[in-house]
């Protein structure tokens, strides 16, 4: 693997983070819990309202994935932007955008992070960073190595996090992407989010090297494979790109190695896969469930926990309540924001 | 018989040059390959070397003689056993011609040199975005664009220029020259050959506030891209509720150039001026290449900036003005006349003022009108000419079908059907690729007689 040789010595190319990563604080569990909890909870109340009509067109949900945007947020700082394609209400709601205009978006209401207009697919914080929420598979790429092209421009010690799939890395804007941004050394943490299927399609039948942390080596870009369902390490790979982004050394990719349990959207045939396949991995390596176990090891209280459970529940609820009854955009809306 | 040296082309669209220097004096020997002489045009320079052996007769045209055209003899070459003498066997045909001639040359080619690029025509009409009174600069529209660049890259920091070829190289079509000597590489940025994805980082760079100017080397290569333009540039301050839009303008020249056939010959307006959220300007004349790219700049919608490499080295007259800046949307008429609407815009309109010249000779005074930007479309300057008419002709380099002729034709019928007198005819390029060969690309394209016939024809003449 050819990391550029002078920074070979610091360089973490072709490590997996094998053995155990760094352990988290109680609080650093607790919060960690909380946000993949509210992830969790809130895409079961989308994939409920979209059976019950409320939602429309795609809907493709988050559940599996959560740790891997939880432990990246841990590793960012304010000022930091996101971006990623259109499996995003995780992204969202860890950024900090609120469940309440997320859903509603979902619902095509006014009161949704785009009025209504965006819609699952195309959401939007400028003053959370999130730059979207994008459609076309791959087109994100670009985009988020625009977002570091601007950071090395004005010179901000920003970091681009940039998300895509397993399926988006086979596209060919993101390798004119990774060149210009090993270039330039732009300020970009690529993060592959490979949950082993692109639609119905795996990964061994869609990619000629399924290592994705080697996708930039002929770019002198390096990679990381890292166990995305476990959130510490997940955050330790995040800690260490951004640091790699900020020094100055240039873009870094992490290919998180996730799942995803629910279909690829609410349409999903599930054919591909086996539903013994799905129960393993939920049953072996739940994200969420493995911080608990550590958390209740380390002698905190059912009691605690379901707190956070009923906190969670009740900012879900609450956002599933606003989203069905919040109006609907204006009419005079259709005509809005088609130019400034 | 001796040889004639002529003037060569450095470009498919090159029309003249200056001849720089001679290498080689009268009488001097040389050798095919020879380096003889050193041309230049605003873009670039060219060695001229010898095709034949011999010896170098006569100099035709004198080093430092500016606007050569293209194809004017500019050296003869005696072969062995030929003498100075032989030079009065210049073939008698051809310097009957240069009798005709005022070119500097003794004799001419057998091909017809095209003309100089002459300064755009006269119009008629006074543009209302200059004061009276105003010190006008003669400029090429190459010039009249970096100027607009460079003025705009001086008062805001957040512009900046990406594209192939734009910076070390001074732009493919020079239109980005002394760029980067004066901002340096961190504005003026060269890209890899990678359409898709540097169109995907200009836009993401807009997104956070910036002003990126992304240069296209030519508007064919954007058909990479276009899912960037329309999908992520065009779409996005929709799809986010206003929140995050961005203001980029992409620019490039567009259409048919010169014999570089189909892929590289195609006309967009119709394309982009398809989409909401896109602006589309696409100019004709010098000052309103400089007026309106300083305006697509500042603002803040994405914007193409359809270019045209026939115009590039054409010249005009631009307003001396410290911030010349002509409002996207509005179309100008240049021509006035009361019998029939003329529309055009970009080098489409060459055609149409050529014709509106021959159709006064037949007495039919015409309105040309260049659109100037197609989106927003200024319906009102059209509709307000035809309400005067009663008869309109669209020109396009572009294909008719779904074109913008088709567009203003249908505008035309919802806003003045009652005062038409003739259905809208539409002049275009032929509903065929571009074809390589000169006389088929000649076919290809429309006309000044096509254009002529159809005012003749909507006036019953």
């Amino acid at each position: 693997m050819a990391a550029p040789k002078k920074a070979a010595a610091s360089s973490p190319q072709d490590k997996t983070n094998g053995g155990s990563p760094p352990e988290f604080t109680k609080e650093q569990e607790l919060k960690a819990l909380r946000d993949m909890l509210l992830i969790r909870r809130f895409e079961e109340k989308a994939g409920q309202l979209y059976g019950m009509g409320a939602i429309g067109g795609f809907c493709h949900l988050y559940i599996g994935q959560e740790a891997v945007v939880v432990g990246m947020q841990m590793a960012l700082k304010e000022g930091d932007q996101v971006i990623t394609g259109y499996r995003d209400h995780g992204h969202m709601l860890a950024t900090g955008m609120e469940a309440n205009g997320v859903m509603a978006e979902l619902t095509g209401r006014r009161g949704g992070y785009s009025k209504g207009k965006g819609g699952s697919m195309h959401m939007f914080s400028k003053e959370k960073h999130f730059y979207g929420g994008h459609g076309i598979v791959g087109a994100q790429v670009s985009l988020g190595t625009g977002l570091a092209f601007a950071n090395n421009y004005r010179g901000n010690g920003n970091v681009s996090v940039t998300y895509f799939g397993d399926g988006a890395a086979n596209q060919g804007q993101v390798y004119e992407s990774f060149n210009m941004a090993e270039l330039w050394k732009l300020p970009v943490i690529y993060v592959i989010e490979n949950n082993r299927y692109a639609m119905g399609t795996s990964v061994s039948r869609a990619s000629a090297q399924q290592d994705f942390s080697k996708r930039g080596a002929s770019f002198n870009i390096p990679g990381m494979q890292v166990d995305g369902m476990d959130v510490r390490a997940v955050k330790a790979a995040g800690d260490e790109a951004a640091a790699w982004c900020r020094s100055g050394k240039g873009p870094m990719i992490l290919e998180m190695q996730t799942y995803r349990y629910r279909g690829h959207s609410m349409s999903d045939p599930a054919k591909y896969r086996t539903r013994e396949e799905v129960e393993k991995v939920r049953h072996d390596q739940d994200p969420i469930e493995q911080v608990r176990n550590r958390l209740l090891a380390a002698k905190v209280s059912e009691q605690d926990l379901k707190a956070i459970d009923a906190e969670v529940r009740d900012i879900v609820n609450a956002s599933a309540d606003f989203a069905q009854h919040d109006p609907e955009p204006d009419a005079a809306e259709l005509w809005t924001d088609v130019y400034r | 018989m001796p040889i004639q040296v002529l003037m060569p082309a450095l470009s498919p669209t090159m029309e003249k040059g200056n001849l720089a220097k001679w290498l080689k004096k009268e009488g001097e020997t040389i050798k095919s390959g020879d380096v003889i002489a050193e041309i230049e045009t605003d873009k670039a320079t060219m060695e001229v070397e010898a095709t034949d052996e011999g010896t170098l007769g006569k100099i035709l045209i004198a080093e430092g003689t500016a606007d050569v055209p293209v194809n004017t003899p500019i050296a003869t070459i005696l072969a062995d056993g030929e003498s100075a003498a032989d030079l009065a066997k210049a073939p008698a045909a051809k310097q009957e011609k240069a009798a005709e001639s005022a070119a500097p040359a003794a004799a001419k080619a057998e091909a017809p040199a095209p003309k100089p690029a002459p300064a755009l025509q006269a119009v008629a009409e006074p543009d209302p975005e200059v004061p009276a009174g105003t010190e006008m600069v003669t400029q090429t529209i190459r010039e009249a664009l970096r100027d607009a660049m460079a003025e705009e890259m001086r008062r805001d920091p957040d512009v900046f220029v990406m594209g192939e070829e734009v910076a070390e190289y001074q732009g493919a079509y020079k239109v980005t020259q002394g760029l980067l000597q004066e901002f340096g590489a961190r504005r003026v940025i060269d890209t890899p050959i990678t359409e898709h994805g540097f169109a995907g980082v200009g836009v993401g760079a807009a997104m956070t506030g910036l002003k990126p100017i992304v240069e296209f080397m030519t508007f064919n290569f954007a058909m990479q891209a276009i899912d960037q333009i329309i999908n992520s540039a065009a779409k996005t301050l929709y799809m986010s509720g206003g929140q995050m839009g961005c203001s980029i303008v992409f620019r490039g020249p567009n259409g048919a150039a010169a014999r570089v056939a189909a892929q590289h010959s195609q006309d967009y307006s119709s394309w982009y001026s398809n989409i909401p959220g896109l602006k589309v300007v696409a100019p004709f004349s010098a000052a309103d290449y400089k007026g309106l790219l300083k305006a697509a700049i500042r603002d803040p919608n994405p914007v193409i900036f359809l270019e045209n490499e026939v115009l590039y080295g054409h010249t005009g007259e631009v307003p001396k003005l410290d911030d010349f800046v002509i409002p996207i949307g509005k179309a100008r008429i240049v021509r006035s006349g009361s019998h029939v609407s003329i529309i055009s815009w970009s080098n489409g309109m060459t055609y149409a003022l050529k014709a509106a010249d021959e159709l006064a000779k037949d007495g039919i005074e015409a309105e040309v009108i260049d659109l100037r930007t197609l989106r927003p479309m200024d319906t009102e300057t059209i509709i307000n000419s035809v309400r005067k008419t009663g008869r309109a002709v669209t020109v396009e380099e572009g294909w008719a079908q779904s074109g913008v002729g088709a567009e203003i034709a249908a505008r035309i019928m919802e806003n003045a059907f009652d005062y038409l007198d003739a259905p809208v005819a539409r002049v275009s390029g032929k509903d065929v690729p571009m074809p390589y060969a000169a006389n088929l690309e000649k076919l290809a394209l429309p006309t000044v007689a096509e254009v002529v016939e159809a005012a003749k024809a909507v006036c019953y003449r």
